[in-house]
């Protein structure tokens, strides 16, 4: 049976993510009730692994790292079709930059113990550093493959995928155990159902916090980050604007007059 | 100052035994880097056949280059790629180590991190050492910008998007070292790079265009998009985009401008249905005229280009497209 962990996580809605701000005055984060989402491309990881599923014989682990409303997304995942869930969550996990996300994720994945496939999104829609995967695959000593949109041949020990580059591809063969964040491009991710949540009411979300995963408290969250934020600035405008006003041709108009006297048309 | 001893590295790539500008870029802001730091600059290339690449690296400004040189390292390998630099980082302890954030330099330079157990900043606008000669990477997030710093642990390590910094002129005097690295005999055999394939990309080039339309969340759908990208098309313009459109299906990575896209400076920027987000805006500031066109006349766009057209887009783009072709009809009568 082929073990696929699925690693999700929750991230603010970005349609409202705007509106956390860098307060000009204090300097620190202006935090609004933006509520806490699947993010979009691990919908993408989610849908790989429900497909794998329906083509083999395989078991679908669901793992987050977050706060705990964070466990909603990892609800929505079972729903979706997941086997199992797992939530991360301790307020000693917080803070963390992308090299401490990794290893406790990782940690979380040893813990859970067999694993043949990792899947994640190639970028969260907050961190968007796309380091979460790969560096869970160094601390888990297996290769990765990254920005994944085919999966050319897959079922046995040795798979073959296409990653993403400029302008093209790369064809990876890899071995597994590994780890492989995937694109948009990979798939079109499917809606939740209503069997489904109610099927998902059935299963268990299972929460460790650092005393579960046996971890000294250097090694999670800020005290694991290696990276701090050092300062925060706003930013002032760089431009004046002259707003055209008028009809609709009239706008269009002079724009074109204005961007012909520029010399940019 | 510890000369010598903690050099500032530059991970240089190559596709097709070509330098990459984003390479030359980063060469030249290590340059700056360690002036400061009383230290000069190494650069790592790995690739097949590319002795001669080494000496464009030193007339960069490289005052020694780490090649790796045989046919296994033709392109992009992950796992021979980062345990040759792992390896050599480990011996050589660099202070700081620039990648370009290309997909390659995007998986690879984690994967060095991880492997080095340092810490690692992503899409830097900026980098300068603060009082202590301490890196400083600045990061646009949250409508301003982040200063990250990686206090204790070495390298301090940033990705860099290709145009955030410009290519030193070549020196073709400036003298340098080129140190041959071994590479194994028997590669690691977990994960193999079986071929690259390029597809020709379609449409104008962002990077060179003259004229840069871009759109964003504001189309709506796709038949809004298809106006923003018939705008593109009678201008002549590269069609550029925002991640909302990306992540809506409407258009390709490729077309993502800013912090995690592409950096342009056109002589003319048109932006449609975007909100003037900083980490959008950041990969325009070159660009000489701007425009945004965008319904809500509070948006913050407009702080930030030098023309606005308060209107809907989808009614809007229409009219500009037509009001754009009589121009150009005038253009050729007169
Ligand atoms: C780490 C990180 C990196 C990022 N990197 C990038 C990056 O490189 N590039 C990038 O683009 N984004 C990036 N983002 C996302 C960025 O923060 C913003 O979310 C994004 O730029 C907003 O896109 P938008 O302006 O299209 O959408 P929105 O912010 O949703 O704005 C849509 C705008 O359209 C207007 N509008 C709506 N309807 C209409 C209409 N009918 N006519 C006219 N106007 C209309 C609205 O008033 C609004 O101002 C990044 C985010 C993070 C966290
Ligand atoms: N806190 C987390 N919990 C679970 N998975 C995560 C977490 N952070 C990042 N990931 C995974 O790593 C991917 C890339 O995230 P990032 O490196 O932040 O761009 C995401 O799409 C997720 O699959």
């Amino acid at each position: 049976m082929l073990k696929i962990v699925v690693c999700v996580k929750a991230v603010p809605d970005p349609k409202e993510a705007h509106k956390i701000k860098i307060d000009p005055v204090t300097k620190t984060l202006m935090r609004s009730d933006v509520p806490l989402v699947l993010n979009l491309m691990d919908k993408n990881a989610m849908e790989a692994a429900l497909q794998l599923k329906e083509q083999l014989d395989a078991h679908i682990t669901v793992l987050s790292m977050g706060p705990p409303p964070a466990g909603n997304v990892v609800k929505e995942c079972l729903a979706l079709g997941a086997d199992h869930g797992y939530l991360l969550t301790d307020q000693a996990f917080g803070g963390a930059d992308a090299y401490a996300t990794a290893y406790t994720l990782a940690q979380g994945i040893e813990k859970i113990g067999e694993y043949d496939v990792v899947l994640c999104g190639m970028a969260s829609s907050d961190g968007s550093t796309e380091w979460v995967g790969p560096q869970i695959a160094t601390v888990l000593k297996i290769p990765v493959v990254t920005r994944v949109k085919e999966l050319v041949e897959y079922g046995g020990q040795w798979w073959q995928v296409k990653a993403g580059m400029e302008n093209g591809y790369r064809l990876v063969r890899v071995k597994l155990p590994a780890v492989l964040t995937v694109s948009r491009e990979l798939n079109t991710p499917r809606t939740l159902s209503f069997s489904g949540i109610i099927k998902a009411r059935k299963k268990e979300i299972t929460a460790w916090g650092i005393n579960q995963l046996g971890l000294p408290e250097e090694s999670v969250g800020q005290k694991g980050s290696p990276t701090i934020v050092s300062d925060l600035d706003s930013l002032t405008s760089r431009r004046t604007v002259e707003i055209i006003s008028g009809t609709r041709e009239e706008k269009a108009e002079q724009l074109v007059n204005k961007l012909a006297d520029a010399g940019v048309i | 100052m510890k000369k010598q001893d903690s050099p500032v590295w530059v991970i240089a790539e190559q596709i097709d035994c070509q330098v990459l500008a984003v390479s030359f870029q980063l060469i030249g802001q290590a340059r700056k880097l360690a002036a400061e730091l009383g230290t000069c600059v190494e650069v790592v290339l790995l690739g097949d056949n590319i002795s001669e690449q080494a000496r464009q690296l030193i007339a960069a400004g490289a005052d020694k280059v780490y090649l790796g040189n045989a046919p296994d390292l033709a392109f992009y390998q992950p796992e021979i790629y980062t345990e040759i630099i792992v390896k050599l980082a480990k011996e050589r302890r660099p202070e700081i180590m620039l990648i370009g954030s290309t997909s390659a330099g995007t998986e690879l330079a984690p994967l060095i991190a991880a492997g080095l157990e340092t810490g690692l900043t992503a899409h830097c606008i900026d980098l300068l050492l603060d009082e202590n000669k301490i890196l400083i990477s600045k990061i646009p997030a949250y409508g301003g910008l982040l200063s990250i710093i990686c206090p204790e642990k070495r390298p301090q390590m940033a990705t860099i998007a290709t145009g955030v910094f410009t290519s030193p002129h070549p020196d073709e005097s400036r003298t340098g070292e080129i140190v041959p690295l071994k590479v194994p005999a028997e590669l690691p055999g977990r994960i193999q790079t079986l071929k690259v394939v390029r597809e020709e990309p379609e449409g104008v080039p962002l990077e060179s265009a003259p004229i840069v339309v871009a759109g964003g969340a504001g189309a709506g759908d796709r038949k809004g998009w298809g106006m923003i990208a018939d705008l593109a098309q009678t201008l002549n313009a590269a069609l550029g985009s925002t991640r909302p459109a990306v992540d809506e299906g409407w258009t390709e990575l490729e077309t993502m401008i800013g912090q995690s896209g592409k950096m342009v400076s056109p002589e003319l920027y048109i932006g449609v249905g975007l909100s003037g987000e900083l980490q959008h805006m950041v990969g325009i500031v070159g660009a000489k005229v701007m425009v945004a066109v965008n319904n809500d006349a509070k948006s913050q766009v407009f702080e930030q280009v030098d023309y606005g057209i308060v209107d809907d887009c989808r009614e809007f783009v229409p009219v500009l497209i037509e009001k754009i072709k009589e121009y150009r009809e005038k253009l050729v009568t007169c």
